[in-house]
C-alpha cells in the first residue's frame, strides 16, 4: 500500500464530519464533528509531510492542534452560556434570525 | 468682388431694434414703435445708398460682399457668416425695407389701441432683420438662418393675439407646414455638401457643371419643396388662409409682399441648379401652374376679404413660380412680377385693414357694401391696386403679368400651350374674384350691421396706402422701360443664347389677356352688381362652390392623409413606449423584487441549513479548483 | 519507531496496522454521526482520536502523535465530556429531521464532496513516491521540529501563544457567573436567620461531631436532650445508611488527668 491511502481516509473522515455538522441537532455533537474535520485535515498534513520528506506539514498540524484547542475552549464556553440562558442545547432553537 | 463694411447695418439696425424692444419691456412702450419705424427707415436708407453705389459701378463690380466672421470650420465643411449684395438682392432689400417701413408707419395708427403694440413692432423689426439676412446671405446655410428667422417671425406675428385659441392654432399650423419646407431646404444643403463639398452660392454655381444631373435634380426638388412651404404653393398651401388670423399689417408685409416671395427668391438664386436639371424645372412649372389655378378658384368663394386676398396672393405667387420655372428667360419676369405684386398686394391689404378699421374689425364682405362714399381714399388706393392686379394698362400688373403669359407661350411645344392657356384662364378668374371683392365692398347697397360707422382712416394709415398706390401705378412701367429690370438682372443668369421662339406676338398676348380680363369682370358684374347680394352666405349653392369654400378640400385631405395617421402613429408609439419600454423597466423591478422574495426563503433561521449551504459553496470552490488544475 | 522507510513502499507491519485500524476509524466516525446519545458520540470520537494518534506515530510524526493523545484525547475530549455532563448526560436527539430536504441535500453534498476530494488527492499523489522522514528526522523528531519551529515558524509560534492566552481569558469571561441578585450582607443574613421558620436554627447549625464524643463526618451531633441531630450529618450519608450510632462512642469515664509532654 502507499502513503496515499492515509489521504483517502482523511478525505472520508472530513466528509463524515461535514455531514455531521449539517445533520446533528445537539450543539455539542456538532462541535465534535467540527473537531473531526480538523483532525482529518491534520492527518492529511502529516501524510503529506511524509510524502514530501520535510517537516513543514507536521509544524502545520501542530499549529492546527493548538488553534483547535483554543477554539474548543471558547466554543464550549459559549455553548454552556447559551444552555444556561435558554435551557436548551439544540442548534435548531437558535432560529431568531428567521425572515 | 468688392467688399463693403456697411452691409451688416442693413440687418443690424432692425435686429437691434427688435432686441431693444423685447428686452426693454414695458419701459419702452411709449417710444418703442417710433424707434422701430425709424430703424426700419434707416435700413431703407442704407439700402438706397448701396443702390446708388451699385449703379455707379461697372457690371462686374456690382456685387458687393462682406464677411462677418468665420462660422463653421469643421474638417472639410467651411462656412463663413458672410453677406452678398448683388443685383438680385438689392431689389429685395429695397422691397423689404421700403414696404416694411411703410407698413411700420401704418401700424403706428392701426395698432394704436393695442396694449402690446411695442411687442408687435419688435416682431416686425425682427422679421425685417431675418428677411434681410435671407436675401443677403452668401451661402445656402446663411440663407437658411434667415429662412428660419422669418418662419419664427411669421409664427410670432400670426399668433400675436394668442389669447384666441383659434389664432394660436393658426400660427402653429403655419409653422408646422413651413417646417416641412425647411426639411426640403436642409436636404438640399446636405445634397450640395455631399456632392459638391460647398454650400455657398458661388461654390455651387461653379461645381454645378460637374455634378451629376441626378444629384442636381434631387437638390432642385428639395429646393422646390422648401419654396412651396414658404411661398404657400401646392401642396403646402393650406396655411396661408389661416395665417390671416394675424393683424392686417402682418398679412400685408409678410403674407403678401415679402416672406411668401422668399420661395421665388430661392428658386431664382438657385438658377444654376435648375438650369442644369430640366426635370426639376418642369416640376417647378407644374407646381406654379397648379397653385395659380388653385388660388384663383379658392378666391372666388371666399367671403372673408382677407382670405380672398390671401388666395389671390397664392395665385399670383403661382405666376411667379411658373415664370421662374421657365428658365433664364423667365427669372427676370418672375422678379418683376414679384416687385409689382409687392406694391399692389400690400396696398390692397392695407386697404382691407382700413376698411376693417372703419367697420369695427368686420371681415365678412357680405356685411360691407357702398363704402366708397364713406372711405374715398381707401376706395381710390384699393381701386388702383385692383386695376394693377387685373393687368390693365398702363398699371403695374399689365407689364409683369403679360410678360409671364408671353414667356409661358414661348416655352414651346405642348408645354408652352398648356402653360399659356392656364395663365390666361387664371387671369380671367383673377379678374372675376377681384371684381367681386370690389363690388361687394365698395359698391351696391349697404348691408352693414347696426352698430357700423364707417369712416375714413387717419392719415398715418392712408399715407402708406397712397405711396403704395403710386407704386402700383408706376412701378411696372418703370421696371420694363427699356428692359431695365431684365438687363439689370441678366449678368446673374446664364442665358443660353437660344433662338427665342415667339409663338405669339406680344401684342396678341396682351389682347388675349385683356379679353380674358374683360370676360371675368363682366361675369362678376352681372352676378353681383345686377342681383341682390345676400348678407348671409347662401347655403344651397353648387357643389363647386362648396368645394371652393372648403379651400378645394386641401385641409380635409391633409387631415385624413397626414394628420390622422400621424396621430395614430404617435398614440401607438406612446402606448408602445408605455407597454414595452416602461414595461421592461417595471419588469426589471418586478424581477428584482421577485427574486429577492424567492431568495428570502433561504433565510429560515436554522444554522444547519446555513451550514449545508456553506458545504455546497465549498463543493463549488473545490470543483472550480478541480477544473482549473486539470 | 521507524516504520515507513522504503521509498514508495510502506513496510508490511504498517500495512496490516493500517488496514485494521482505518476501517475501524471510519466506522467509529460514522457511528459518532448516527448514535442517538451524545455521550456515545463522545466516546466514539475519542476512539477516532486515538486511532489518528497511532497513524501519526506510524508515519514518523512521533511528537505529534503524543501531543494528539495528550491534547486531543486527553484535554479536548475530556472537556467535551465535562460539558456534556453539565448540559445533561442523558441528552439525546430525536432522529427525525425537522428541516425539509436537508438530509438528502447533506448526503448528496457529502458524496459529491468526498468524490471531489478523493479525486483531487489522487491526482496530487499518483506517480509520486513517499520520500519518508528518515532524513528529516536524523537528529530525532523532536529536535527537528524544534529546529523548524524556532527558526522558520517562530513568528506564528508567538502569535499562537498569544491566541492561547486570549482563549483562556475568553473562557473565563464567558464562564463568569454574573450574580443576578445582590449578595446578602451580614446584617441581612442575621435577620434571615432569626426570621426563619423556627428559631431552632437561629444560632446556626452545629458542625459534625460537635456536642458529641467523636468529630467524624458520619457521627451525628447530639441535641440538648441527648438525641442525635438529624441535620448534622449529610443527608446522603444518612440515606446510604452510613451514619454511625453515637452510642458507640459514649465515654465510660472521662479522664481528667493532664499528662505533661516530655
Amino acid at each position: 500500500m502507499n502513503a496515499a491511502n492515509y489521504l483517502y481516509v482523511s478525505a472520508l473522515l472530513f466528509t463524515i464530519g461535514a455531514v455531521g455538522v449539517v445533520v446533528r441537532r445537539n450543539a455539542i455533537v456538532v462541535f465534535m464533528c467540527i473537531e473531526l474535520m480538523l483532525n482529518a485535515a491534520n492527518l492529511s498534513f502529516v501524510t503529506f509531510s511524509r510524502i514530501n520528506g520535510d517537516l513543514n506539514g507536521q509544524v502545520m498540524a501542530f499549529f492546527t492542534m493548538v488553534v483547535a484547542a483554543c477554539e474548543v475552549v471558547v466554543g464550549l464556553a459559549i455553548i454552556v452560556t447559551i444552555y444556561r440562558s435558554r435551557r436548551s442545547a439544540s442548534v435548531d432553537d437558535a432560529s431568531l434570525l428567521k425572515r | 468682388m468688392t467688399t463693403s463694411t456697411s452691409l451688416v447695418y442693413l440687418i443690424a439696425l432692425p435686429l437691434a431694434g427688435a432686441a431693444l424692444l423685447l428686452l426693454g419691456g414695458r419701459r419702452t412702450d411709449k417710444w418703442g414703435h417710433l424707434l422701430a419705424t425709424a430703424l426700419s427707415a434707416s435700413s431703407f436708407g442704407v439700402g438706397l445708398y448701396q443702390l446708388s453705389q451699385m449703379l455707379g459701378r461697372s457690371t462686374e463690380a456690382r456685387p458687393v460682399s462682406q464677411k462677418l466672421f468665420e462660422w463653421i470650420n469643421v474638417g472639410s465643411f467651411n462656412v463663413d457668416a458672410g453677406l452678398l449684395l448683388d443685383q438680385l438682392s438689392i431689389c429685395f432689400v429695397l422691397l423689404i425695407t421700403g414696404v416694411g417701413t411703410l407698413i411700420h408707419i401704418y401700424s403706428i395708427s392701426y395698432m394704436s389701441h393695442d396694449h402690446d403694440r411695442r411687442r408687435f413692432f419688435a416682431y416686425l423689426n425682427l422679421f425685417i432683420a431675418a428677411m434681410l439676412l435671407l436675401v443677403l446671405g452668401d451661402s445656402y446655410l446663411n440663407l437658411y438662418v434667415g429662412w428660419e428667422g422669418v418662419g419664427l417671425a411669421s409664427y410670432l406675428l400670426i399668433g400675436f393675439w394668442n389669447q384666441k385659441p383659434a389664432y394660436a392654432t393658426a400660427s402653429k399650423k403655419a409653422f408646422v407646414m413651413n417646417r416641412i419646407g425647411d426639411m426640403g431646404l436642409s436636404f438640399a444643403i446636405m445634397i450640395a455638401f455631399a456632392t459638391m463639398g460647398t454650400v455657398s452660392f458661388s461654390g455651387v454655381a461653379e461645381h454645378a457643371h460637374q455634378t451629376s444631373e441626378a444629384a442636381l435634380t434631387a437638390m432642385g426638388i428639395m429646393l422646390l419643396v422648401a419654396a412651396a412651404g414658404k411661398s404657400a404653393q401646392f401642396p403646402l398651401q393650406a396655411w396661408l388662409g389661416d395665417a390671416m388670423a394675424g393683424p392686417t399689417p402682418v398679412s400685408a408685409l409678410i403674407h403678401a409682399a415679402t416672406m411668401v416671395t422668399a420661395g421665388v427668391y430661392l428658386i431664382t438664386r438657385s438658377n444654376f441648379v435648375f438650369d442644369a436639371a430640366p426635370t426639376a424645372q418642369l416640376l417647378v412649372v407644374i407646381v406654379g401652374a397648379i397653385t395659380l389655378m388653385f388660388g384663383a378658384l379658392i378666391g372666388t368663394a371666399k367671403d372673408d376679404i382677407k382670405k380672398a386676398l390671401a388666395a389671390s396672393t397664392m395665385s399670383q405667387i403661382g405666376y411667379m413660380i411658373l415664370a421662374a420655372g421657365l428658365g433664364p428667360v423667365g427669372y427676370a419676369f418672375a422678379i418683376m412680377h414679384l416687385l409689382t405684386h409687392g406694391f399692389f398686394k400690400a396696398g390692397m391689404f392695407l386697404g382691407a385693414g382700413s376698411v376693417m378699421h372703419g367697420m369695427n374689425d368686420e371681415v365678412n364682405m357680405r356685411k360691407y357694401g357702398a363704402l366708397r362714399k364713406f372711405m374715398p381714399i381707401t376706395f381710390a388706393t384699393f381701386g388702383l391696386g385692383y386695376l394693377a392686379i387685373l393687368g390693365v394698362p398702363p398699371f403695374a400688373g399689365f407689364y409683369s403679368k403679360d410678360m409671364i403669359i408671353e414667356t409661358a407661350f414661348n416655352a414651346g411645344g405642348v408645354k408652352g400651350i398648356i402653360l399659356g392657356v392656364t395663365t390666361l384662364i387664371g387671369a380671367a378668374i383673377t379678374a372675376f374674384y377681384m371684381t367681386r371683392v370690389m363690388i361687394l365692398t365698395f359698391t351696391g347697397k349697404k348691408r352693414w350691421d347696426d352698430n357700423a360707422h364707417p369712416h375714413e382712416s387717419p392719415w398715418l394709415m392712408w399715407l402708406p396706402m397712397a405711396v403704395l398706390a403710386i407704386g402700383s401705378v408706376s412701378s411696372g412701367f418703370l421696371l420694363s422701360r427699356g428692359d431695365a429690370l431684365v438687363n439689370w438682372l441678366s449678368p446673374l443668369f446664364e442665358h443660353h443664347a437660344e433662338h427665342e421662339e415667339h409663338l405669339l406676338e406680344p401684342i396678341v398676348v396682351s389682347a388675349l389677356a385683356l379679353t380674358m380680363v374683360a370676360i371675368g369682370v363682366a361675369i362678376a358684374f352681372m352676378k353681383y352688381s345686377r342681383q341682390e347680394v345676400a348678407s348671409v352666405a347662401p347655403e344651397d349653392v353648387s357643389i363647386f362652390t362648396k368645394i371652393a369654400r372648403q379651400d378645394l378640400m386641401q385641409d380635409r385631405f391633409n387631415e385624413a392623409v397626414f394628420m390622422r395617421p400621424g396621430q395614430a402613429l404617435t398614440s401607438t408609439l406612446v402606448a408602445a413606449d408605455e407597454a414595452v419600454v416602461d414595461g421592461a423597466v417595471r419588469g426589471l423591478g418586478k424581477t428584482a423584487l421577485g427574486s429577492g422574495s424567492a431568495l428570502r426563503g433561504l433565510q429560515n433561521g436554522f444554522v444547519r441549513s446555513y451550514a449545508a449551504l456553506i458545504l455546497i459553496g465549498a463543493i463549488a470552490l473545490i470543483g472550480a479548483i478541480w477544473v482549473v488544475v486539470q | 519507531m521507524q516504520l515507513a522507510l522504503q521509498v514508495g513502499q510502506t513496510a508490511q507491519p504498517e500495512a496490516i496496522m493500517f488496514w485494521i485500524l482505518a476501517p475501524m476509524a471510519v466506522l467509529a466516525a460514522l457511528g459518532m454521526l448516527l448514535v442517538k446519545k451524545a455521550v456515545h458520540s463522545a466516546i466514539l470520537m475519542a476512539f477516532v482520536m486515538i486511532v489518528l494518534a497511532i497513524f501519526y506515530i506510524a508515519q514518523d510524526a512521533v511528537f505529534l502523535g503524543i501531543v494528539q493523545v495528550v491534547v486531543y484525547t486527553g484535554a479536548v475530549m475530556m472537556l467535551f465530556l465535562f460539558i456534556l455532563m453539565l448540559v445533561g448526560v442523558d441528552s439525546s436527539d430525536s432522529l427525525t429531521e425537522t428541516i425539509r430536504g436537508l438530509r438528502p441535500i447533506a448526503i448528496t453534498a457529502a458524496i459529491g464532496f468526498g468524490g471531489l476530494l478523493v479525486s483531487l488527492l489522487g491526482r496530487a499523489t499518483i506517480g509520486r513516491n513517499a520520500v519518508g522522514l528518515s532524513a528529516a528526522n536524523a537528529d530525532g523528531n523532536v529536535q527537528a521540529l524544534a529546529q523548524l519551529l524556532f527558526s522558520t515558524y517562530v513568528w506564528p509560534f508567538e502569535v499562537v501563544s498569544a491566541l492561547l492566552i486570549t482563549a483562556a481569558l475568553g473562557a473565563m469571561v464567558l464562564a463568569h457567573h454574573h450574580n443576578t441578585q445582590e449578595r446578602p450582607t451580614q446584617r441581612q443574613l442575621s435577620i434571615n436567620r432569626f426570621r426563619g421558620e423556627s428559631l431552632g436554627s437561629a444560632a446556626g447549625l452545629p458542625g459534625p461531631g460537635v456536642y458529641a464524643r467523636h468529630n467524624a463526618v458520619d457521627v451525628p451531633a447530639l441535641l440538648p436532650d441527648g438525641t442525635p441531630a438529624p441535620t448534622s450529618v449529610n443527608a446522603s450519608l444518612d440515606a446510604r445508611g452510613d451514619m454511625l450510632d453515637y452510642k458507640k462512642f459514649d465515654l465510660a469515664e472521662i479522664n481528667t488527668k493532664v499528662e505533661e509532654e516530655k
